[in-house]
């Protein structure tokens, strides 16, 4: 687990200081998670060895959004006027753009709630997302 | 009386320290995930949205103030950089299914990616929205971060495009299901990528709650689109304005 951190947040630091450098429109952990992500390719070995505890941090990766969502309703207050417009563009776009994704994606994908690598899809919230 | 004041000399003590903070987000994480677990991991019960209420209740109840919310929070909420980075990992595991797709997958980011921008600029200029409104709303599908940085090039206003990325995460990760059984979509593959694509991180933490595929396409959805508007939407959106306000 402790090894797991330290390599999350070695490829951390490497993707802020890319990101700084190069002045990137791009954030470092953005950078650093396709740095690493080359990285496992490259080495299954490292894959295996992080799978458990990354796994065990994405399960909950809604508690870490929680903070930042608690600030942002603090200081939405302070946005004022059009909120119909800004809801009805918001709910209307998301529905759209979710849409269209998956209507383009399907046109090529078969449609079967299958996986390649054998894991995943055996839970019973399967076709419930 | 003299209780009342001791009660009242602890509170003063606790909530000047950054325990408080960190305290209430987990307590009020663990009832939402109750609360979600009870509604049988419905998407309309979302542990994000519920905590989010929680957590803005007591701080209006006891009168503290964001900042010294934040002092004990910010340990969560510094985390967010190495989970990001731990999305990898999911999709490292899922690479034969990323090769197979690989076409697919580059053909629905780059639509996904105009459609959530063009999409958002039509709407609220048909709305009546400002110039403003429409540069902030543009890059509303990317993370937070790039989001902010795109709206602070364009002129917008970066706060409100915080609110809309989250708003737009939330949205999307409650009705995501709904519009996929209507489409008859079953591909955990298809389902992840288009819900990271529109709703990012919090569309991908509701994508793992369903199944470590789904997890892994959504991030991979979230990255690439995160990428891809980074350099889109900087001329995309002003375009989409123009042509809609002239």
């Amino acid at each position: 687990m402790l090894i797991t951190f330290a390599v999350l947040l070695i490829f951390q630091c490497v993707g802020e200081g890319a990101s700084f450098l190069l002045q990137l429109p791009i954030p470092g952990p953005v950078v650093g998670m396709l740095l690493l992500f080359f990285a496992l390719l490259v080495s299954p070995a490292l894959l295996e060895h992080m799978e458990a505890t990354a796994t065990e941090l994405l399960r909950h990766l809604s508690l870490l959004f929680v903070p930042a969502g608690v600030g942002i309703i603090v200081s939405a207050s302070s946005v004022q006027g059009h909120w119909w417009g800004v809801i009805v563009a918001v709910v209307s776009s998301t529905v759209i753009t979710l849409a269209a994704t998956a209507a383009v994606m399907r046109i090529f994908i078969p449609n079967r709630p299958t996986s390649v690598s054998g894991q995943g899809s055996t839970s019973k919230l399967d076709n419930e997302s | 009386m003299n209780d009342l004041n001791h009660i009242g000399r602890i509170w003063v003590y606790l909530a000047g320290s950054p325990l408080f903070g960190l305290t209430l987000t987990l307590c009020a994480y663990v009832v939402a995930f109750l609360i979600y677990t009870r509604c049988r991991f419905s998407p309309l019960a979302n542990p994000v949205a519920i905590s989010i209420a929680l957590i803005t209740l007591a701080l209006n109840v006891t009168g503290m103030n964001y900042r010294d919310y934040f002092s004990g929070a910010q340990f969560i909420h510094f985390l967010l950089g190495p989970a990001t980075v731990a999305l990898a990992v999911p999709m490292a595991r899922q690479l034969p299914k990323v090769r197979r797709f690989f076409v697919p997958l580059l053909v629905a980011l780059f639509s996904g990616c105009a459609v959530a921008i063009v999409s958002a600029v039509t709407v609220i200029v048909l709305m009546g929205g400002s110039y403003q409104l429409a540069m902030s709303i543009g890059p509303k599908s990317a993370t937070t971060p790039i989001a902010m940085g795109i709206a602070e090039k364009l002129g917008g206003l970066p706060a409100l495009t915080a609110v809309l990325v989250i708003s737009t995460g939330i949205v999307g990760a409650v009705l995501a299901r709904f519009i996929f059984n209507w489409m008859r979509i079953e591909s955990h593959a298809v389902r992840g990528f288009a819900l990271g694509l529109t709703s990012g991180g919090i569309g991908t933490a509701r994508a793992f709650q369903v199944s470590p595929e789904m997890g892994a396409f959504s991030g991979l959805g979230m990255g690439l689109n995160g990428v891809l508007t980074a350099f889109v939407a900087p001329w995309l959106v002003p375009i989409a304005v123009n042509l809609m306000t002239s």
